[in-house]
């Protein structure tokens, strides 16, 4: 019995959220008293794997193969795989990124089990494990229970556990190699290697104060009213995805999980309901305040300032107010 | 290139959620339903292909009864014939059981090419293109942004995190998770319409192909989502609201 954390790594670099996810591990191996176990996968990844053992921890174990040096979905779930018959965990979590969702469903599946994914809580209820995870576009959460005996799989939300939540041990956890074998003629996808577009002029990051705009803005042609806005704001104008997906401001202008991520001082979040993939972009303002019709908007539940209204009833007024 | 376009059939974004009685699920007569959101970009893609490489795009469906609209909303579009997996229990079903169902329909047929949106907007799994290319022993890639048959294959565009992307080749046939945003969505048209009524459109039941309806996972109770701020609301009129949010975020944010 034990906790499996599945961490994330690309070329040697750690992704941020694996240590999120250890410290949501840490926690649930505390729930169920039992240890806490860390893999780590890649071709070349020792250095990696003694960085893992230095915080408190159980186990490090290591999936070193040369057939994992580029991720591809069917060698990472048959390596997961063997982890998973080796170790016998009763609770494996991983990262929600974009390469989990590429590859755990698909371990899972093939091992007729449920997955968990995008948990954002984990509780232990009467000996079983209770998942929260959230619906309907964030705007309902649900406790959920996984049918049937362990192992049981999940995926942890960007930003729910806090990495530096997770102490360093004492004296380094034990570094343990997995024998696994990928045969390479079972991988059936080529990845070329990750490039990213040319890059626009826009540094969002750079921003004090951004206005941003979501599907509330009904209309390209009200663009200009946010404009207007950014201006007399003297702030940057940025979308969410839907606005982008539209055509109706460029993709460099996006903030969230796809685009920038953003940590301006002022953060206007105008007609955006707050979907997941748009607030990872956008929490860590300093000061958010959102303009929604929908009271029941999940960005209100991070914002400072909020106003239940028609954003072109209290733009045009707050533009005037600022000009005056 | 005989391709399968699996849609879900979800409450519409703007419907108002009240979360039923027995607290696992919201009272169904509230909502008003669509396609998914991202399924229609999946369609696009699909119909784009076939427009470019000939062959048929079959939509495919696991739903209640109602959900056949959404199978003739996609006939209408362009899609040459519908496959509708009834059963009352998908309205609520996870993503494993779903799967299983639109597996054991496209699994039937000979298939080049099986596309999904990337996630439902009910229960967001994100999950059910890629378990189907398990059960059906297909190569997959998710998150794509871009597609190009070559050489007997695909080369895709996926789309990583933070602007990144990544182009990934393999053989068909294979399955897709196609990202929201890849293409322009068309409306059906009248004539599309009309045509539409004249499409196939089986039905089977989920007892007929066999599917194990056993939730893998299980909603024990709904709630509304804990804050994790302390929001001030401001009240007032337009031109009250506005003028009271810069005050404070003048005097008491110093945010300006």
């Amino acid at each position: 019995m034990s906790v499996l954390v599945v961490s994330e790594q690309a070329g040697g670099a750690w992704h941020g959220m694996s240590f999120e996810t250890i410290a949501a591990g840490a926690e649930a191996a505390a729930a169920l008293g039992c240890p806490l176990q860390v893999a780590v996968l890649g071709s070349g990844v020792a250095g990696l794997a003694a960085e893992a053992a230095a915080k408190r921890v159980s186990e490090v174990v290591v999936i070193d193969d040369p057939a994992l040096a580029a991720y591809t979905p069917d060698g990472f779930a048959a390596a997961v795989r063997q982890a998973v018959e080796q170790l016998n965990p009763t609770l494996v979590l991983f990262p929600h990124t974009y390469q989990v969702r590429d590859f755990a469903p698909k371990l899972t599946a093939g091992l007729g089990k449920a997955f968990l994914s995008d948990a954002v809580g984990i509780a232990v209820d009467d000996g079983k494990l209770v998942f929260v995870r959230r619906l309907f576009q964030g705007k309902l959460n649900a406790d959920v229970t996984p049918a049937g005996d362990a192992p049981y799989f999940a995926s942890i939300q960007s930003g729910v556990f806090r990495a530096d939540a997770l102490p360093d041990g004492g004296a380094p956890a034990p570094v343990r190699n997995l024998d696994v074998v990928i045969d390479p003629a079972q991988i059936r996808t080529r990845p070329e290697a990750p490039f990213q577009e040319a890059k626009g002029a826009v540094d969002l990051t750079a921003a004090e104060i951004i206005v941003s705009v979501g599907r509330g803005i009904k209309d390209p042609e009200n663009i200009p009213l946010a404009v207007e806005l950014a201006q007399a704001l003297g702030g940057e104008l940025a979308a969410s995805r839907p606005i982008c997906d539209n055509g109706w401001l460029p993709l460099e202008r996006q903030v969230g999980s796809s685009g920038q991520t953003v940590s301006p001082n002022l953060y206007l979040a105008l007609g955006i309901s707050g979907a997941i993939q748009h607030v990872v972009g956008m929490k860590g303002a300093k000061t958010i305040v959102a303009i929604n019709k929908d009271e029941g908007a999940p960005i209100f539940e991070i914002a400072d300032y909020g106003i239940v209204a028609d954003l072109f009833e209290v733009v045009p007024a707050l533009i005037a107010a600022l000009k005056e | 290139m005989n391709i399968f376009v699996c849609l879900k059939q979800v409450g519409a974004r703007d419907s108002a959620l009240r979360i039923a009685v027995d607290r696992k699920w919201v009272e169904d007569e509230d909502l008003n339903f669509e396609m998914n959101e991202p399924d229609a970009f999946a369609l696009e893609e699909g119909l784009r292909l076939k427009e470019k490489h000939g062959g048929e795009v079959v939509a495919v469906s696991a739903g209640p009864a109602r959900a056949a609209s959404t199978i003739r909303e996609a006939l209408a579009k362009g899609a040459d014939r519908g496959i509708l997996i009834e059963d009352d229990r998908f309205a609520q079903a996870d993503a494993l059981c779903i799967a299983r169902a639109l597996a054991a329909a496209v699994g039937r047929e000979a298939h080049d090419l099986v596309l999904t949106g990337l996630q439902s907007d009910d229960f967001g799994f994100g999950q059910t293109g890629v378990i189907m290319a398990e059960l059906l022993n297909l190569p997959h890639a998710t998150i794509v942004m871009q597609v190009q048959a070559e050489d007997g294959g695909l080369r895709v565009k996926r789309e990583l995190e933070a602007g990144w992307f990544q182009n990934v080749s393999m053989p068909l046939p294979a399955l897709l998770t196609i990202q929201s945003g890849i293409n322009k969505v068309r409306y059906a048209t009248l004539m599309g319409i009309k045509r539409a009524r004249k499409k196939p459109l089986v039905t089977h039941t989920a007892g007929e192909l066999g599917i194990d309806m056993a939730a893998s996972q299980t909603v024990r109770r709904l709630y509304l989502p804990h804050k994790t701020k302390q929001t001030q609301f401001i009240t007032g009129s337009g031109k009250e609201a506005a003028a009271a949010l810069l005050e404070k975020l003048k005097f008491e944010a110093r945010a300006l």
